[in-house]
């Protein structure tokens, strides 16, 4: 009760800052930066490099918001929130956007009033094990010790994972990915669970990653993506608008090689839309025709930024899945630009 | 008479015997280890015992070092290099060395500033830490930390300077009203800081940072262990002033100013560090309109400023229980008035007691600055969990990272541990 009320206030404050700050796009253009909420270091979605640039696939989508709207991918101010300082830095209007790999859940949309723009990861919750142990699939994992990052979702997913299929497993409580990453390689626990993109990461570190596999049960639903706060749609339609972009450009076969060619006009009438030398989308955006062409140069369409920072050539090297375009038997889907 | 030459005495010393050395057994070294570490059956297995350990350690973590590489580019690189051996890859402390110290986003060609004011910090202590040197020196003290926040933050030299005359007016009107009043003293001084910072921060033109000879560096753009030693430097140093203030009015006869401190140091104390912490990370953004926060580095200075003086002044505390009631009455019966009596007699004898207490405090408040990485503010360690172990080329190197950072904190940790052993030595009046 007491922690509704506090959390009531707070959203309320958070209403009123973001109220008072009318129309986040004009912000942004008056202070020419970006300000944009990442992660502190996730491996290939969010981290500086040695010269302290951010890269990362949830930098890529701050880089091309900017680059849509300032015209410059460079103008960003890239704050980095932990899991617990996210939420209140987005609602207290310290940041304009959230790119952040969080899962759009119900109540993070409903209850503490942010505004999911879509999704730029699908992710979901996987178990890795060595191969030693001649597991191939999550159903023959009855009585494993599994080592579970506590406080989290995942906790929860794997108790109802085991429950459904009536088995047991001793949970080796731990608090950070990189103590889990110790644990595991000391034989701490037999199973070590986490969402897949986590899972693939961690397991790239490895001296032997040979030795070890991600089984192919997934056993939960986390989509990942950027968000804003409620009540101004007119910059939801901006950050939302963009990642469609970038999603339409790979389904239409823009890349960031190609697209000035295609900028000139093509036969498609939707990629001309897309690149603004047809119709007046970017106009109905508040922002000029040549928005999307700025933000898909910003580091390619979708299907390139994935490649680069988290894709199969990377150490990461995550499949594309679930994140293939509808086309390829994935669920990425654009709404038509029209 | 005849056989005078035959002595009847068998034998005649003609001189004293040379010194025998003594036996074996009962010198230098063997006799050092019998007694010390083979002096009876259990000693001797303990004895064994721990050489067996100490062997096992270094003959694991030897070759860990020794083999380490000190040159790649990431982490799988290393491993290429070590080709399956045992090794450290200390490469990346070196290809990061600049992150770890001081932070990713402090500008390059800036790195002179801060290493600039780290060795003027240590001459601007000097006087503090040591009492034998020249007074004189006490005035740089007074200006550096002017000095140190524009080499830092650089921007216009205004600031720190209208800062640093605010001071000044200060003090000139605590001389002048203090030696009558203590209390006119102390509010006209805060008034006249108050004056001068208002209209000297209104006549600082509005883009006066942005041609700056030093380029502004942003707060956010601190990290790294530059960013602990400034937190721990700065916090201690308001801290001790802070905590003797609250002790001292925790004593007060006067009920509002005893209960403020009470109030104050049971509560902040009854709070804990990472609370206050994300008090001012977050909730505080909500108190202020969105354009005008306060800087998240003064905010966090701020709360751990309280904190640790909460704790400084029950230290204090004791030290001024610890005396006899004896010196106060003494101090009152030469008919020093308060202010006179607490700086003469009272504290001078009451720090003495107190200094391995604040050392403990000030030591514990320098690790506590690693508490900073949770809000988000990339200190060594937030450096370390962040950016550097979420790299690509440098995810799974934890022993070499955190092993790096134990050490620079051990070295600054144990630094304060001996001076403080140092000074008790220096200080220590009583015959013992």
């Amino acid at each position: 009760m007491k922690k509704s009320v506090i959390l009531g206030v707070a959203t309320i404050a958070g209403l009123a800052a973001g109220a008072a700050a009318a129309g986040t796009a004009d912000d942004v253009k008056a202070r020419g930066k970006l300000n944009c909420g990442v992660a502190t270091g996730v491996p290939g979605f969010a981290s500086p490099d040695a010269n302290g640039e951010w890269q990362g696939f949830d930098v890529a989508v701050c880089r091309a918001v900017a680059a849509a709207v300032l015209d410059d991918p460079m103008a960003v101010e890239f704050i980095p929130t932990t899991g617990k300082t996210r939420f209140t830095a987005l609602a207290s209007g310290e940041i304009d956007m959230l790119a952040r790999n969080t899962t759009w859940t119900f109540s993070r949309d409903v209850d503490l009033k942010f505004e999911f723009v879509g999704i730029n990861y699908y992710d979901g919750q996987g178990f890795m094990v060595p191969k030693a142990l001649g597991v191939s699939s999550a159903k023959e994992l009855d009585g494993a010790t599994v080592c579970i990052q506590t406080g989290t979702t995942t906790e929860l997913n794997l108790a109802d994972f085991f429950r459904i299929n009536n088995m047991s497993y001793e949970p080796v409580p731990i608090e950070t990915n990189a103590e889990a990453q110790q644990q595991y390689l000391a034989g701490a626990c037999d199973v070590y669970t986490t969402d897949a993109s986590g899972l693939a990461a961690t397991r790239a570190t490895f001296e032997n990653s040979g030795d070890h596999v991600i089984l192919p049960e997934i056993i939960s639903k986390e989509p990942l993506g950027p968000l804003v706060r409620h009540g101004d749609n007119e910059w939801g339609d901006v950050v939302r608008w963009t990642l469609n972009a970038l999603i339409a450009a790979e389904e239409l076969g823009v890349t960031s090689a190609n697209i000035d060619e295609m900028a000139a006009g093509t036969d498609n009438p939707e990629v001309n839309r897309l690149l603004g030398s047809e119709g007046t989308l970017g106009e109905m955006l508040g922002l000029d025709a040549t928005w999307a062409q700025r933000a898909i140069k910003a580091g390619g369409n979708y299907g390139e930024v994935f490649a680069k920072n988290i894709g199969e050539e990377t150490p990461i090297g995550l499949a594309r899945g679930l994140n293939a375009q509808w086309t390829d038997g994935g669920l990425l889907y654009s709404p038509p630009f029209r | 008479m005849s056989d005078q030459t035959t002595n009847p005495i068998a034998f005649v010393a003609e001189g004293t015997i040379p010194p025998a050395p003594p036996p074996a057994n009962e010198t230098g070294i063997v006799k050092w280890l019998r007694e010390n570490l083979f002096s009876g059956v259990t000693n001797t297995v303990l004895t064994v015992l721990s050489l067996l350990l100490i062997y096992v350690l270094v003959k694991n973590t030897m070759p860990w070092i020794f083999n380490g590489v000190w040159q790649a580019n990431s982490l799988s690189e290393c491993r290429e290099i070590l080709a399956g051996k045992t090794g450290a890859c200390f490469a990346v402390l070196t290809e990061r060395w600049p992150q770890l110290i001081y932070g990713f986003k402090y500008p390059e060609e800036a790195y002179w500033r801060p290493n600039l004011a780290f060795v003027l910090m240590l001459v601007a202590f000097a006087p503090v830490l040591f009492f034998d040197l020249p007074r004189k020196m006490l005035l740089f003290t007074a200006v550096y930390p002017f000095l140190a926040f524009w080499l830092i933050w650089g921007g216009t030299i205004l600031v720190p300077l209208v800062a640093l005359i605010g001071c000044v007016g200060a003090s000139l009107v605590f001389r002048k009203l203090g030696s009558n009043s203590f209390a006119a003293g102390f509010f006209g001084a805060i008034a006249t800081a108050l004056v001068i910072w208002n209209v000297g921060g209104a006549l600082i033109p509005e883009g006066a940072s942005d041609n700056a000879w030093l380029t502004a560096v942003p707060s956010r753009d601190l990290g790294g262990f530059m960013l602990n030693m400034m937190l721990g430097v700065t916090c201690v140093s308001l801290s001790v002033p802070l905590g003797i203030a609250l002790a001292l009015g925790r004593q007060s006869n006067m009920p509002l100013i005893k209960w403020v401190c009470v109030i104050f140091i049971e509560f902040i104390r009854g709070v804990p560090l990472i609370t206050l912490l994300f008090v001012a990370s977050v909730m505080l953004a909500y108190f202020f309109p969105p354009d005008s926060t306060v800087d998240l580095f003064l905010r966090v200075v701020i709360m751990i400023t309280m904190f640790s003086a909460a704790y400084i002044a029950e230290v204090i505390r004791g030290g001024l229980a610890a005396l006899p009631r004896g010196q106060y009455e003494a101090a009152d019966s030469l008919g020093l008035d308060y202010p006179q009596a607490m700086q003469l007699i009272i504290l001078p004898q009451a720090l003495k007691i107190s200094i391995p207490g604040i050392v403990n405090v000030a030591v514990g408040l320098f690790k506590d600055t690693t508490l900073v990485s949770v809000i988000s503010m990339f200190d060594l360690v937030g450096m370390i969990r962040g950016p550097i172990l979420a790299s690509t080329q440098w995810n799974g190197v934890y022993w070499e990272l955190l092993g790096f950072a134990a050490l620079l904190f051990f070295v600054v940790c144990y630094g304060i541990s001996q001076y403080s052993q140092w000074l008790e030595r220096r200080l220590a009046t009583d015959h013992r």
